[in-house]
C-alpha cells in the first residue's frame, strides 16, 4: 500500500512540476458574464502577442467570485494574479493598498480615452487601480411589437407612471407575456442595485448625513409599494428568484414586455443567435419621477491586480490587452460591433460604425446621466448610485435585499420589510460604529 | 423453504418497482437527454422526449470553455488520494478498536464521529489562513489532506463495524501460530475484511468526489476538481439548460458509471453494523 | 485476553487517527474561538480589537438566528422523515421478487452518486423553474397555474431535493437489513394467520430498528451542514425562509467578511451540533450495543 501511495504522491509532484514549468502562468478570476466568456474564446490573439504568458481561467458566478477574490485579497492568499472586480470594490481595496497601481500603462493604452465617470470611480488619490473591461448603466429595454400592439409609444425618457401604464397594457398572462421583468433575487448587486437606483428617483436615500438609515421614510415606502405593485400584477412568476441572468433568459424567450436592467444586456437581447426577439427591441432611459435623478445606476467590471502577486508584469500585459482599443477592434472583427464590450471608452462612441448600433446612444446617455457623487435628491454622506461605498455595505445590502425579496415573494408586507430593513441596518451601523 | 409467489403478484410488483425506479432516476435521465438538445428544444413546451435533433454541440461548447480533462484528473487524484490516505490511517485505528477494546473505545469512536458535525463554514477562515501560510492553497495535496480528515471518522467507523464481526478466535489462532501483529493484519484480517474495505473505499470516493465546499474554497485553477468546473455554470447566461445539462452530465458521469459497476461491492458493505 | 503488549500497540495504532482528528478539530477551533472575541472584518485590516462578547450578543439576538435554528431542525427532521419512511416502503417493495431487480436497483441508487451542486442546479432550473421548468410545463398541460416552488415553499423544495439525494442511501441500508430477516419466522407468522400489517409492525420493524438508527445517525451528520443545495437554489431566501445555521454563518463570515461575527456563529453552531451529537450518540450507543 505504501508504494502505491508514494507513487501517487510522485505523480502529484510531477504534475505540479509540469504545470509550473512554463515561464509565466497567470490565474485570472472572472465572472461568468457573456463578455467574459467571449474573451476566453479570443485568447489566441493574446498568446500570439505574448507567447511567454499562459492564462488560467477561474470562471465563477458573481456572488461566489466576489467572495473568493475578496477573501483571497484580504488574507493575501495569492491565488489570483488578475481579478475581475466591480466599481464598488476598487476604491475600498485601492485605499487599503491591496491593488497594484496602473498609472504606468503605456502611452498606446490612451488612458485619457476612458469615460471620465467610469475612470473617476476607479481612481483613488490620483492612482488608477483597475482597468475597466466594460461599463454599464441601466435603461429600459422593451418589445417594440408589444408596445405597438398595446397602442402606446415609449418616450426616450419615460416616467414611472408611464411604465406602470405600459406594463398593464402589455401583460398577457395567458400567453406568458409579462409586462415587466425586474430583479427580485436578494443581493446587494442584484435586487438592491435596482431598488436603490429606483429609490433615488423617488427621492429616497440609504442614509442621512448622520448615517441614520432612512427606510422609515415615505419615499422608501412609495418606492417599495410601487415596485411590488408592478411585479405582483405584471411580473413573471418566481420573480423573487430572478437576477440579471434569469431575467435575460426570460426576455430573450419573449416572456417580458419591458425589462429595466444593465445596458450591457442590450447586445444580448438584440443578438439573433441567442434571442428570439432580437429584431423587436427598443431602448429608453431609466424612468424618473420628475425629481431630478433617474432610476439608473453606474457600474463597471474591471480588471485589477492584487498587490501580493509575483507576476505583476505578466498580469499588466494581460490587463492592458483585455481592456485596450485593439481588443475592442478584435471583437468587432470577429463578432460584429454590437458585441464589443461597451461603456468604457469615448473613442468607441465616436466611432461611426458603432454609432449605427441601435443601443449605443442610449447606453452612453445613461452612463453620462449617472452621478455617483450626487446620487440622490438630498445630500448624502456616501458615494455610489446603487450602492454605498463602505465595506459594511455588502452585508447590509444583502440582508436588506433578503427582506425586500421576501416581500416580493409575499411572505411579509412592504411595511414589515421596511421596518425589518430599518432595524437591521441600524443594528449593523451601530455595530460598525457609524452611529454612536 | 422458498417463497412461492404467484406470477400475477410478481408482475404487479415488477410494474410498481420499475415505475418507482424510473421516477427516481428521471431527473438524471432528463439531464442526459437535455444535454443532447439544442437550447431551444431544451425549454420546448410541450417537452420533447426523443424525437429532437440530437447534437453534441453543447459538449463541444463546454469543453471549449473549460478544461474538462484537468478538472476530471484533479477529481480522480483528490478523491483517490484522500481515500487511500484515509485507509492507511484508519485501518490500524479500527483494528485496535475492534480487537483490543479499551474502556474508552466507544467514546473515542463517538467523539470522532462528532467532529464531522462541525460546520465547515465556521472554520473556513482559520483553515484558509493556515493553508496560505503552509503554501497549500490550490494544491491537490492540500485537498487530499482536508478530505481525508473530513471523511476519516466515517472510514474508521465503517471499518470498525466490519472488523468487529470477524470472530476473535481466528486471530487468537493466528497468534498461537506466532504471527506478528503486522502479519496478523496483513494475512489474516485483511482478506476477511476485503468486502468491507471495498465498500468503504467506494463510499469514500463518492463522498470525496462530491464534496463541494472545501474543494471550491481552497482551490483556484490548478487543483480545482469537477465541483469547481460545475460552479462556473451555476447561473444562466441567456438560454443555458442544454449547456448546463452537458456540464452536469460530464461532472457526474464518471462517478455514476463507477458506482453502477461496483454497486454490488458498495451495497454489500454499506451496513454500518446495521445488520447482525 | 489482550496482552499488555498488544494493548500498547493498539494504542499506537489508534493514535495517528486520534491525533490528526484532534488537530483538525482543535487548531481551527481555537482560532475560531479567538476570532470570535475580536472585532475582525476582513475588509478592515489593522482594526482588530478585543470586543469581549459583542459578537455573541449580536449573533444571538439576530432575528435571523432563530429562523435559521428552526430551519435547520425542520430541514434535518423533514429529510429524515421522508427518507426513512420512503426508504422502508421502497425496501419492502424491492425485497419482493420481480423482473429486472438488478436494473431497478441501479436506477434507485443513482441519485446518491450525483454531486449536490449538480442535483440542486438541475432541480432548480429544469424542474422547479416556474416558467421553463418541467413541473410548470406539466401544470400548464393540466390547465393548472404553475407552482413557484422556490419562492412559495423554499424550505419544502429544498427538503425535497435533499431527500431525493439521500433516499437511495436509506433504501439500501434498510433493504440489506430486511434481506437478513429470518424468512422462516415471517412464514410461520403468515401461516398463523397474522395479517400483513401485524407482521410488519411486530416482526419487520423491530428487526429494522438498528438500520433505522444508523440511517438517522449518518444522515444527520450530513444534513446538519447542508449548504450547496441552499446556495444554489434560494440563497437562503426569500427573506430567511430557507437559511439554515450553516448558511447564516456563511453569510456572516464570507458575504459580509465579518470574521468575528461569523466565528461567534461558528462557535454557537459547534455547541449546538455537539448537543445533537451527544443525544444521537446516546441513542445509537444503546441500539448498537444490543
Amino acid at each position: 500500500m505504501n508504494t502505491t501511495f508514494r507513487a501517487l504522491m510522485g505523480a502529484c509532484a510531477l504534475a505540479a512540476l509540469a504545470t509550473g514549468a512554463t515561464s509565466e502562468t497567470i490565474t485570472v478570476a472572472t465572472v461568468n458574464n457573456g463578455d467574459m466568456i467571449r474573451m476566453q474564446g479570443l485568447m489566441d490573439d493574446f498568446y500570439a502577442k505574448h507567447p511567454d504568458i499562459e492564462v488560467e481561467w477561474v470562471t465563477l458566478e458573481e456572488n461566489v467570485l466576489r467572495q473568493r477574490v475578496t477573501q483571497d485579497v484580504a488574507t493575501k492568499g495569492g491565488q489570483f494574479d488578475v481579478m475581475t472586480i466591480g466599481t464598488y470594490e476598487v476604491p475600498i481595496w485601492g485605499e487599503r493598498g491591496w491593488l497594484v497601481s496602473l498609472n504606468d500603462l503605456p502611452e498606446s493604452y490612451d488612458v485619457d480615452d476612458l469615460l471620465p465617470a467610469i475612470r473617476e470611480g476607479l481612481t483613488v488619490d490620483g492612482e488608477l487601480y483597475a482597468a475597466p473591461f466594460y461599463g454599464e448603466s441601466s435603461m429600459v429595454m422593451y418589445r417594440t411589437d408589444l408596445m405597438e400592439k398595446a397602442g402606446l409609444e415609449m418616450p426616450d425618457a419615460p416616467t414611472w407612471t408611464f411604465i406602470k401604464e405600459a406594463a398593464a397594457a402589455m401583460t398577457d398572462k395567458d400567453n406568458e407575456v409579462y409586462g415587466i421583468c425586474l430583479r427580485g433575487k436578494a443581493g446587494w448587486g442584484e435586487n438592491m442595485a435596482f431598488l436603490s437606483a429606483m429609490a433615488n428617483s423617488y427621492g429616497a436615500k440609504w442614509f442621512d448625513m448622520d448615517w441614520k438609515p432612512q427606510f422609515d421614510s415615505e419615499a422608501w415606502a412609495n418606492t417599495l409599494n410601487d415596485y411590488l405593485e408592478l411585479m405582483n400584477n405584471y411580473g413573471p412568476p418566481g420573480a423573487s428568484g430572478n437576477g440579471f441572468n434569469e431575467n435575460l433568459a426570460l426576455f430573450q424567450t419573449g416572456k417580458c414586455g419591458m425589462w429595466i436592467d444593465a445596458t450591457v444586456a442590450a447586445s444580448f437581447v438584440t443578438n439573433p443567435n441567442d434571442s428570439q426577439v432580437a429584431d423587436s427591441v427598443g431602448f429608453a432611459q431609466a424612468p424618473d419621477n420628475g425629481l431630478g435623478p433617474r432610476g439608473n445606476w453606474l457600474w463597471a467590471w474591471n480588471l485589477g491586480i492584487p498587490a501580493g502577486t509575483q507576476k505583476v508584469d505578466a498580469a499588466k500585459a494581460f490587463v492592458e490587452w483585455a481592456t485596450s482599443k485593439d481588443y475592442t477592434a478584435l471583437v468587432a472583427s470577429k463578432e460584429g460591433w454590437a458585441n464589443v464590450p461597451p461603456g468604457t471608452r469615448q473613442s468607441l462612441y465616436e466611432n461611426p460604425e458603432y454609432q449605427s448600433v441601435p443601443f449605443a446612444k442610449m447606453t452612453l446617455e445613461s452612463i453620462l446621466s449617472a452621478d455617483p457623487k450626487n446620487p440622490t435628491v438630498d445630500e448624502v454622506p456616501y458615494v455610489g448610485v446603487q450602492f454605498v461605498a463602505i465595506p459594511e455595505f455588502q452585508g447590509i445590502g444583502t440582508a436588506v435585499g433578503q427582506q425586500f425579496s421576501a416581500a416580493l415573494a409575499g411572505q411579509m408586507s412592504a411595511e414589515q420589510a421596511l421596518d425589518n430593513a430599518q432595524k437591521l441596518t441600524e443594528r449593523e451601523m451601530m455595530k460598525a460604529g457609524y452611529i454612536k | 423453504m422458498a417463497r412461492s409467489v404467484s406470477t400475477r403478484r410478481k408482475l404487479i410488483t415488477t410494474l410498481a418497482a420499475w415505475a418507482i425506479g424510473i421516477a427516481i432516476f428521471f431527473p438524471i435521465l432528463w439531464t442526459i437527454l437535455t444535454s443532447f438538445k439544442t437550447e431551444a428544444a431544451a425549454i420546448a413546451d410541450p417537452p420533447v422526449w426523443f424525437n429532437f435533433h440530437w447534437t453534441l454541440d453543447n459538449y463541444v461548447t463546454v469543453q471549449e470553455r473549460s478544461n474538462y480533462f484537468r478538472h476530471f484528473m484533479n477529481s480522480v487524484i483528490i478523491s483517490g488520494g484522500s481515500t487511500l490516505l484515509g485507509l492507511i490511517i484508519a485501518v490500524p485505528a479500527a483494528w485496535s478498536m475492534a480487537f483490543v477494546p479499551a474502556k474508552r473505545t466507544k467514546d473515542v469512536l463517538m467523539w470522532m464521529l462528532s467532529t464531522k458535525m462541525l460546520p465547515p463554514v465556521g472554520v473556513l477562515v482559520p483553515i484558509y489562513l493556515l493553508f496560505r501560510d503552509l503554501g497549500l492553497l490550490d494544491t491537490r495535496i492540500g485537498l487530499v489532506i482536508v478530505l481525508t480528515l473530513i471523511n476519516l471518522p466515517i472510514i474508521v467507523w465503517m471499518l470498525y463495524t466490519y472488523f468487529k464481526e470477524i470472530p476473535g478466535e481466528i486471530l487468537e489462532a493466528a497468534r498461537m501460530d506466532g504471527a506478528s501483529l503486522r502479519s496478523e493484519i496483513i494475512h489474516v484480517l485483511t482478506p476477511m475484511a476485503i468486502p468491507g474495505m471495498a465498500s468503504t473505499v467506494l463510499l469514500n470516493i463518492i463522498l470525496a468526489w462530491n464534496e463541494a465546499f472545501w474543494t471550491l474554497n481552497l482551490t483556484a485553477a490548478k487543483a480545482a476538481p469537477l465541483t469547481a468546473f460545475i460552479a462556473s455554470y451555476s447561473s444562466p447566461e441567456g438560454l443555458f439548460y442544454a449547456k448546463l445539462s452537458a456540464a452536469s452530465t460530464m461532472a457526474i458521469a464518471p462517478i455514476l458509471i463507477m458506482g453502477w459497476f461496483s454497486q454490488k461491492q458498495l451495497v454489500r458493505g454499506l451496513t454500518f453494523g446495521a445488520v447482525k | 485476553m489482550a496482552t499488555k503488549h498488544s494493548r500498547m500497540s493498539a494504542r499506537l495504532m489508534i493514535s495517528p487517527a486520534v491525533l490528526l482528528l484532534l488537530g483538525w478539530m482543535l487548531i481551527p477551533l481555537s482560532m475560531t474561538l479567538y476570532f470570535s472575541f475580536l472585532r475582525y472584518n476582513l475588509l478592515m485590516p489593522g482594526m482588530e480589537e478585543f470586543t469581549g462578547l459583542t459578537n455573541y450578543r449580536y449573533f444571538l439576538t439576530d432575528p435571523a438566528f432563530f429562523a435559521a435554528l428552526w430551519n435547520t431542525i425542520a430541514l434535518v427532521v423533514g429529510v429524515l422523515v421522508v427518507t426513512v419512511i420512503g426508504g422502508i416502503l421502497l425496501a419492502l417493495l424491492l425485497d419482493q421478487p420481480f423482473f429486472g431487480q438488478g436494473i431497478v436497483r441501479i436506477l434507485v441508487i443513482a441519485p446518491f452518486f450525483v454531486m449536490p451542486t449538480v442535483s440542486a442546479l438541475v432541480w432548480k432550473n429544469m424542474f422547479m423553474n416556474p416558467v421553463n421548468g418541467l413541473f410548470a410545463h406539466a401544470a400548464k398541460a393540466l390547465g393548472l397555474q404553475p407552482f413557484d416552488f422556490l419562492s412559495a415553499a423554499p424550505l419544502g423544495s429544498i427538503i425535497g431535493i435533499v431527500s431525493w439525494q439521500w433516499l437511495p442511501f436509506a433504501t439500501l441500508i434498510l433493504l440489506t437489513a430486511l434481506q437478513s430477516l429470518d424468512q422462516e419466522q415471517l412464514e410461520a407468522a403468515e401461516m398463523d394467520g397474522a395479517p400483513w400489517i401485524k407482521r410488519f409492525f411486530y416482526i419487520m420493524l423491530p428487526h429494522l430498528a438498528r438500520a433505522i438508527t444508523v440511517v438517522i445517525l449518518i444522515q444527520t451528520i450530513f444534513l446538519l451542514s447542508v449548504f450547496a443545495e441552499i446556495l444554489v437554489t434560494t440563497n437562503g431566501g426569500p427573506g430567511t425562509a430557507s437559511t439554515n445555521l450553516t448558511y447564516l454563518i456563511y453569510m456572516q463570515s464570507l458575504l459580509q467578511f465579518d470574521v468575528g461575527g461569523g466565528s461567534a456563529g461558528g462557535v454557537v453552531a459547534i455547541i449546538l451540533a455537539n448537543i445533537v451529537a451527544i443525544f444521537l450518540m446516546r441513542m445509537i450507543g444503546k441500539n448498537l450495543d444490543a
